[in-house]
């Protein structure tokens, strides 16, 4: 996950509280897109950015995963993001990001 | 007006992987802040040899050797299998080893920053003399004779940091170096203008190709737009330029001038659409787009490749020079009438970029997704990507485009495997930003529609503009390539008839002005008698 990123989400969850803040991953592959929930859960993987060791825990979600979107009018869910529904490998991505939310998120 | 017209190609590769240790910003960054990692000590156990780049299916296509439907057909790891007889040379360009580079560095040096030793200097200067086919006259006064390693050494130690020379190597051995062009100047640093001058040096090679393929001298050159990712500038204009006639004086486009197009990895887009833009509208005849390579992005995912035990495939520059000219009836179109772009106003969503990008433009002229038969769009090497988390990127775009032909009713959602293996391109370009950026398959498309076997391709450029920390917005440029239609032409005789009926009225005008009163005609004196 860029080094900035990181920043940005150890800042905003600092500033407003880690059970306020929920991520959204709009990642194109589902190993990308776990290493991405993995750092803003259990920390940074690769040890090179501000998250390296800090766990926040956060509430980690991809946009495909069907609980995020029934939240989403479906309107603006097609116009988009349904293109890239049909473009990605949606069952390994929601596989990969809830199996790292089961086991990192606190919230 | 007439449309404008690809006339022309030329693409070039070189050889790089001591600029790849020395100069790739993955290694300089590492080498800042972990020297003794394990990568960098190991890092030249990574790195291919000449012939092994030279033989490399992706590199062969890139210059054109191969078609990217032939590379297409041979399994992966490209890299584990080689092309049988692999040539340097193409009809369109090269792959140029690292020593013949740091010549080119040298001979458009024009500001004596480039030192080469000697010994060095006599022995690459004797080959290229004897075997380069861009070689011109004055090239060996440009090279000179080189200097002792001492004088080398000398600017390599001591004084300021930031004045220092940068080291050019060839593995072990130093070779050469490049001068800071200011003490204190950070535009000027030597590292910087080693990049520039890279650039420029592999934007020379590529346009000297494209001139020795004989579609256009290189007094016809009227315009140059440079459009690689570097700046170029002093302290008080860090990007003022200019890289597009500091290139084109290098080949001899005396009567040329030209500028430089920055957008990330779209500029080529952008450029060829202005290049085709400025032709059609008769400002200029012959218009070439180039651009030279990066050696920051050498190396660019090296961790990966070697954390894999792959080469560092990123070890070559990319360079490529496009003729865009006034319509000689043969060559295929720039339709104009079909530019994609992505607006400030479009949004950021895949979604929202390729509607904008690849959609919107066909829509308007009226054509479906199914009747362009190629997209080209981020040719990225898969290759290089995939391993490094990237995935396959002109196979995500492709995947991007036959959804929105679901979409829009033209296929089946089974269809989308079938519709990208159609209209898709396999990626071959180096991930060197701007270089795989939609431009690096015009000359193959260029010769699938010259010789009838497809009518219509759309080229695709899209950059990353956040990287610049200027915006969030996202970019993208397209254009379509189409069969050229030939010269419309006028019925036997109606030509002359026609040059009869203007040369009389002409005649008239004339005679009118002279015969009235003070000069005015015959229209404004009734007007102020009335």
């Amino acid at each position: 996950m860029d080094l900035e990123n990181q920043a940005r989400v150890k800042e905003l969850a600092e500033k407003y509280g880690p059970e306020n803040v929920v991520v959204v991953i709009g990642g194109a592959e589902a190993e990308a897109s776990g290493l991405t929930a993995e750092t803003v859960t259990a920390g940074d993987p690769t040890y090179a950015g501000p998250l390296a060791g800090v766990q926040l825990g956060l509430s980690v979600w991809h946009i495909v995963e069907d609980e995020l979107k029934q939240e989403i009018d479906p309107a603006v869910y097609e116009d988009q993001v349904s293109m890239m529904e049909m473009v990605l490998d949606v069952d390994a991505i929601k596989q990969e990001v809830s199996s790292i939310r089961q086991q990192y998120s606190k919230y | 007006m007439d449309s404008a017209v690809v006339r022309d190609t030329s693409y070039a590769l070189v050889h790089a992987p001591s600029l790849l240790v020395h100069m790739g910003t993955t290694q300089t960054v590492e080498r800042e802040a972990n020297p003794d990692s394990e990568y960098l000590r190991n890092i030249t156990s990574h790195l291919r040899s000449y012939e092994s780049c030279v033989a490399y299916p992706p590199n062969q296509t890139y210059i054109g050797n191969m078609t990217p439907v032939e590379l297409a057909a041979i399994e992966r790891p490209w890299f584990e299998r080689p092309v049988e007889n692999a040539r340097r040379y193409s009809a369109a360009g090269q792959i140029m080893p690292e020593d013949e580079f740091y010549a080119w560095m040298k001979i458009v040096d024009s500001f004596n920053l480039v030192l080469l030793e000697d010994s060095f200097t006599s022995d690459v200067a004797k080959r290229m003399a004897e075997s380069s086919p861009i070689w011109q006259d004055g090239d060996a006064a440009r090279l000179g004779a080189g200097v002792p390693a001492e004088e080398i050494s000398k600017h390599l130690d001591g004084g300021k940091a930031s004045a220092k020379a940068e080291p050019l190597y060839l593995g072990d051995r130093l070779v050469g170096c490049v001068k800071a062009a200011h003490e204190r100047d950070r535009a000027l640093t030597a590292h910087v203008m080693t990049e520039n001058l890279a650039v420029k040096a592999s934007g020379v090679v590529a346009l000297r190709h494209l001139i020795a393929r004989g579609s256009v001298s290189a007094a016809d050159v009227d315009y140059i737009i440079e459009c690689s990712e570097e700046a170029c500038g002093d302290m008080n204009q860090r990007g003022g330029g200019n890289f597009a006639k500091a290139v084109g004086e290098m080949a001899g486009c005396v009567n040329a001038t030209g500028s430089d197009v920055r957008g990330f990895c779209a500029a080529p887009a952008h450029s060829m659409v202005m290049a085709a833009s400025l032709v059609q509208a008769g400002v200029y005849r012959n218009v070439v787009v180039l651009a030279g390579g990066a050696t920051a992005k050498l190396g660019m995912n090296g961790r990966d490749h070697a954390k894999k035990g792959m080469p560092l495939l990123e070890d070559v520059l990319g360079a490529f020079a496009i003729l865009v000219s006034a319509n000689d009836g043969v060559s295929p179109v720039i339709r104009t009438d079909a530019v994609g772009r992505h607006k400030i106003g479009s949004g950021s969503s895949p979604q929202a970029v390729m509607t904008s990008i690849v959609l919107d433009p066909l829509e308007r002229v009226g054509l479906r997704i199914s009747d362009v038969q190629r997209y080209s769009a981020e040719m990225q090497n898969p290759e290089i990507t995939e391993s490094a988390g990237a995935g396959d990127v002109p196979k995500s775009n492709m995947k991007m485009i036959a959804a929105l032909a679901v979409k829009k009713g033209e296929i089946e959602r089974t269809a989308i495997d079938s519709f990208v293996g159609e209209h898709g391109l396999v990626g071959f370009a180096p991930t060197q930003g701007h270089i795989p950026s939609g431009v690096p398959s015009i000359g193959f498309l260029r010769d699938e529609i010259m010789a009838g076997r497809m009518e219509r391709a759309q080229i695709i450029g899209k950059g990353s503009l956040f990287l610049g920390r200027m915006t969030n917005l996202f970019d993208g440029v397209s254009f379509l390539l189409e069969a050229n239609p030939g010269k419309p032409t006028a019925p036997d005789g109606a030509e002359d008839r026609l040059r009869k009926i203007m040369a009389d009225a002409l005649r008239e005008v004339a005679k009118s002005l002279t015969d009235d009163e003070g000069g005015a005609s015959e229209c404004q004196i009734r007007q102020g008698r009335s």
